[in-house]
């Protein structure tokens, strides 16, 4: 016997679940049209890789994912590709997204397939890939890819596997008639997952409602390890942290996954896609949905291929259009209405409910809170639903946050049970639209500022550059004044000396000059005098060399964090930046051409001295 | 066809606030007979008139609030207000002292604050504690002789006719001091043993309260049972209470015995039917068990040490002040959490 554990809160609510039991499940036929939604799971949405007119086949694939998260979309039987537009498709909102709708030629031909029979001599991340090109994600809820799920971080090693079984919400059957009716499939979807995570224990989790899905899976799972857990009807017993906490004592950490605690959480519909996938060589190209309410004759379980329009699926359960008040897609507790039955199956559908007025009335007007607690009471999170209701009200998400607001997981166990028929899942909804929304243009306000901070210290650091650079021209040209002051005292200093070598070169020349005539008269030239250059004044050309470096240097910085900022100026900068590297070269050699004069000179003036 | 456009959860189980006040009304009839049998008509005539005099303030209060009327009167809380009141107030309380006590409990406590839900402090205490403090004399010694209805009590047209009237105390032979207020005023001078002579206190622990504080404890366990109040806050309660009792009365010729706290006075109507008033209680388990602790303190402490024999309302609106500190401290631990996260946001994780 599996021990199992308790979650606190929870509701009994009428389970509905006869309705649509009592008829094995069904073909639900071919439709006149297949509406396949490019985007059915998590992640980014496929890609269309057929062409308007083409024909394809059965198990094809018509779209997948090329870069990002996402698994492909097959055609669910042969026929040629009407349309890629959008189309409305099964979402709260009602909106519209991309599909590609196919027309059945009838014949319901097979592409290629190849099965794997032993799996087992494939290696781990070969499975994967079948299952990723399968284009199977979790067929309960979000729809997460499965091939993703399926390879955990490798720091997280999942020892416990859970197949959830317990199908908690009011009405929907859809899992435990599968149970039923494919038990051997369920186990053999959950052995390849089994092989894949390698888990110490694999439970499956079932309600103590479902007495014939128990021996179903008693019977195919006999002479293994895996543990059938049946666990005490109440709802959300199938909530994922919930059937956790039941079947293992642990909590899933707020905002982690269950891998964190080393637990996996798989869906009986999955498990058969997988076993499909793997061992038959087929995609996920149909799922059982659960057709059920009091408007229809002939409530039941269908196979239906994906793309399968709900109307088509409600004509085929006998539907009263005139008694039809509400369309449900999912259960009661969690599900949303459909605004039109024009929407097609996809791969999370998992039951519709057909409701007449009488069975699923209108909500009685919403009263006062009186703080009663039997939200609290109810809540499977621990949460104060009564305290996040009042915060929520009056807009003090903050408020509500800190009561763990992101931790509801909006199963509607308080708005069941609130006697001033409150709709608080809907406040919640909206208190948490809003702070996501708040969080955004926060973090919009934010990288806005970021922007225009980083500007502002540009501009003043350019500023200040400036400055500097004015500063140290003016101190510059100031020194250079000083000097060429000094080098005027000086030159007028040695100017005296200068006069009186003069003189005394005079004198010379005098006597030179009558040596000359006395040599010219004796034909014997004098040597010419050397002409005076210029002495390259070094230190001011080093000065200049200096400058033009370090303007190099701060037009390049500048350059650098326009180049980071992607600035528009970057152009001009590179012009700047060229020029002073041109400045600098030039500087540069111009000094090196004084000192080789300079080390030149001094041979010269011996020989002019 | 349009569809009916609605957000989950589609389902809803009906047992709206009008059947919860309902089943509030019911269970505390078992204590009505209880008083009716032990203390005669009194209780009676003052639930028929505060029940009606609490629907007729609300009425007129939601009129002159534009206020949906008949929508706000189905929800039975004036009702219930009235009937806690009538069980609380002396049996031969002259009809304006009933009056000023429903109507300062409806028009000031509840509907002033905005309406049912918004109401701070408990209505009917706030309605009890403004007569018992304004006036002292009509609410000390209109307490009836505890007597057998057919065994020598007055009849009721006599009863009617006492409280209509009007007049400040009722006929002298009719009344008698209460048990908690005897054996206060007298244990100072009397060892216990002479103080329990008073017939007041009759063969058993309190002569009639005790019966009237049974039927309020089994009707309390009906809505126990009924997952209509949780068992928090009368555990609270009725714990602080004991503990006190313990701790500091063991000496029967000094305090009240245990015997006493607990089934004389308004205990057990004020654990299970007044404490629980969940608009002005504590929010989570913890916060309510503190939230009824803190009042079963503070009545073994003005009952023993304060001017007053008894102190439920009076407790419960001390407790009601701290409500807000209590809810803020004491947050349940979410699902997936180390611990519950106390105090103002941001300031722990």
């Amino acid at each position: 016997m599996t021990q199992l554990w308790d979650f606190s809160g929870g509701i009994h609510p009428p389970e509905h679940k006869d309705i649509s039991t009592a008829r094995p499940i069904r073909d639900a036929g071919m439709p006149a049209q297949l509406v396949l939604p490019l985007q059915q799971h998590i992640g980014d949405p496929a890609e269309a890789i057929v062409e308007v007119g083409e024909r394809v086949l059965k198990g094809q694939k018509i779209a997948d994912v090329k870069t990002g998260m996402g698994v492909p979309v097959h055609a669910p039987t042969s026929g040629v590709i009407e349309s890629i537009a959008d189309f409305p498709v099964p979402h709260p909102s009602g909106m519209a997204d991309r599909c590609i709708t196919l027309k059945p030629d009838g014949e319901d031909q097979w592409c290629q397939r190849s099965p794997v029979a032993d799996y087992r001599s494939l290696e781990r991340d070969e499975v994967l890939q079948i299952i990723r090109d399968a284009g199977i994600s979790g067929m309960g809820g979000a729809g997460f890819p499965t091939n993703i799920k399926l390879r955990p971080p490798r720091d997280r090693k999942v020892s416990t596997l859970i197949l959830n079984g317990a199908e908690c919400e009011p009405y929907i059957t859809a899992d435990d008639m599968t149970m039923r009716e494919k038990a051997d499939e369920v186990v053999a979807g959950l052995k390849i997952m089994a092989w894949i995570l390698r888990p110490e224990r694999c439970v499956i989790g079932i309600e103590d409602n479902k007495p014939e899905a128990i021996a179903a899976l008693r019977k195919a799972t006999e002479g293994t390890q895996t543990e059938i857990a049946v666990v005490p009807t109440k709802y959300p017993s199938g909530g994922e942290k919930q059937l956790i906490q039941i079947l293992t004592g642990m909590e899933v950490p707020s905002g982690g996954i269950p891998a964190d605690i080393g637990v996996m959480c798989q869906n009986i519909g999955t498990a058969v896609a997988v076993a499909n996938a793997v061992l038959e060589g087929t995609p996920l190209i149909s799922r059982i949905v659960t057709i059920t309410g009091e408007a229809v004759r002939e409530p039941g379980n269908f196979e239906t291929l994906i793309g399968t329009p709900i109307e088509h699926l409600l004509g085929q359960a006998g539907v009263n259009q005139d008694a039809v008040s509400r369309l449900v897609l999912g259960g009661p507790m969690m599900g949303y209405t459909l605004t039109t039955e024009a929407v097609p199956v996809i791969k999370t559908t998992n039951c519709v409910i057909a409701a007449t007025a009488a069975e699923l009335p209108a909500p009685p007007p919403e009263q006062p809170c009186i703080r009663c607690g039997q939200c609290a009471e109810a809540c499977p999170m621990e949460l104060l639903p009564q305290q996040l209701f009042w915060h929520a009200k009056a807009t003090e998400f903050e408020k509500a946050e800190h009561l763990n607001l992101f931790d509801c997981i909006e199963c509607g166990a308080c708005s069941y049970v609130c006697p001033s028929s409150i709709p608080l899942v809907q406040y919640y909804r909206f208190a948490k639209g809003e702070i996501r929304a708040q969080q955004a243009e926060q973090l919009k306000a934010d990288r806005a500022r970021e922007r225009f901070e980083a500007r502002q210290e540009r501009l003043e650091r350019e500023q200040q550059e400036k400055e500097l650079r004015r500063k140290e021209r003016a101190q510059a040209a100031a020194e250079a004044a000083a000097k060429k002051q000094a080098e005027a005292e000086k030159a007028a200093a040695e100017g005296q000396a200068v006069d009186e070598r003069a003189a005394k070169s005079a004198l010379v020349e005098q006597a030179l000059a009558r040596k000359k005539a006395k040599a010219q008269a004796s034909q014997s030239p004098a040597p010419s005098a050397p002409p005076t250059e210029e002495k390259p004044d070094i230190e001011a050309l080093e000065k200049q060399l200096e400058q033009a470096r370090s303007k190099l240097e701060t037009m390049q910085g500048m350059l650098d964090d326009a180049k980071a900022q992607q600035a528009d100026n970057v152009e001009k900068l590179e012009r700047a930046v060229a020029k002073n590297h041109d400045r600098v070269q030039r500087a540069e050699e111009a000094l090196s051409e004084a000192r080789e004069k300079l080390a030149a000179g001094p041979t010269e003036s011996q020989t002019t001295h | 066809m349009a569809f009916v456009q609605q957000s989950s959860p589609h389902a809803h189980k009906a047992r709206p606030t009008s059947r919860v006040m309902l089943w509030v009304l019911i269970a505390a009839l078992p204590g009505l007979l209880a008083q009716t049998l032990f203390f005669g008509w009194g209780n009676l005539i003052n639930v028929v008139f505060c029940i009606a005099l609490a629907i007729a303030s609300e009425a007129a209060l939601l009129k002159l609030r534009k206020k949906p009327v008949a929508f706000f009167i189905k929800d039975n809380t004036a009702a219930v207000t009235g009937l806690l009141l009538a069980l609380s107030l002396p049996q031969f309380a002259p009809w304006w002292v009933s009056a000023v006590a429903v109507i300062s409990a409806i028009v000031v406590a509840k509907q002033l604050y905005g309406g049912l839900g918004s109401n701070p402090f408990n209505p009917a205490m706030v309605g009890y504690a403004l007569v018992l403090v304004s006036f002292p004399v009509a609410m000390t010694t209109n307490w009836a002789e505890p007597a057998m209805l057919w065994d020598g009590a007055p009849g009721f047209g006599e009863t009617l006719a006492t409280i209509a009237s009007g007049q400040q105390t009722a006929v002298d032979g009719w009344t008698m001091a209460t048990p908690l207020d005897e054996y206060k005023h007298k244990i100072t001078t009397h060892t216990a043993t002479e103080v329990l002579n008073h017939p007041t206190f009759g063969e058993g622990i309190a002569r009639g309260w005790e019966w009237v504080n049974a039927a309020f404890l089994a009707g309390g366990l009906l809505l126990i049972a009924l997952r209509i109040i949780t068992w928090h806050i009368p555990t609270g309660f009725l714990g602080g209470m004991i503990v006190m009792s313990l701790a500091f009365g063991n000496n029967a010729d000094l305090y009240a015995p245990l015997s006493l706290h607990l089934l004389a006075g308004g205990t057990m109507l004020g654990a299970f039917f007044i404490a629980t008033d969940p608009v002005s209680a504590a929010t989570s388990h913890q916060g309510k068990l503190i939230y009824g602790a803190g009042i079963g303190i503070l009545i073994y402490l003005i009952r023993t040490w304060g001017n007053y024999p008894d102190a439920v309302a009076f407790s419960v609106l001390l407790m009601n002040f701290a409500v807000p500190f209590i809810d803020h401290y004491t947050p349940p631990r979410t699902y997936g959490h180390h611990k519950a996260r106390r105090g103002v946001p941001g300031s722990q994780g």
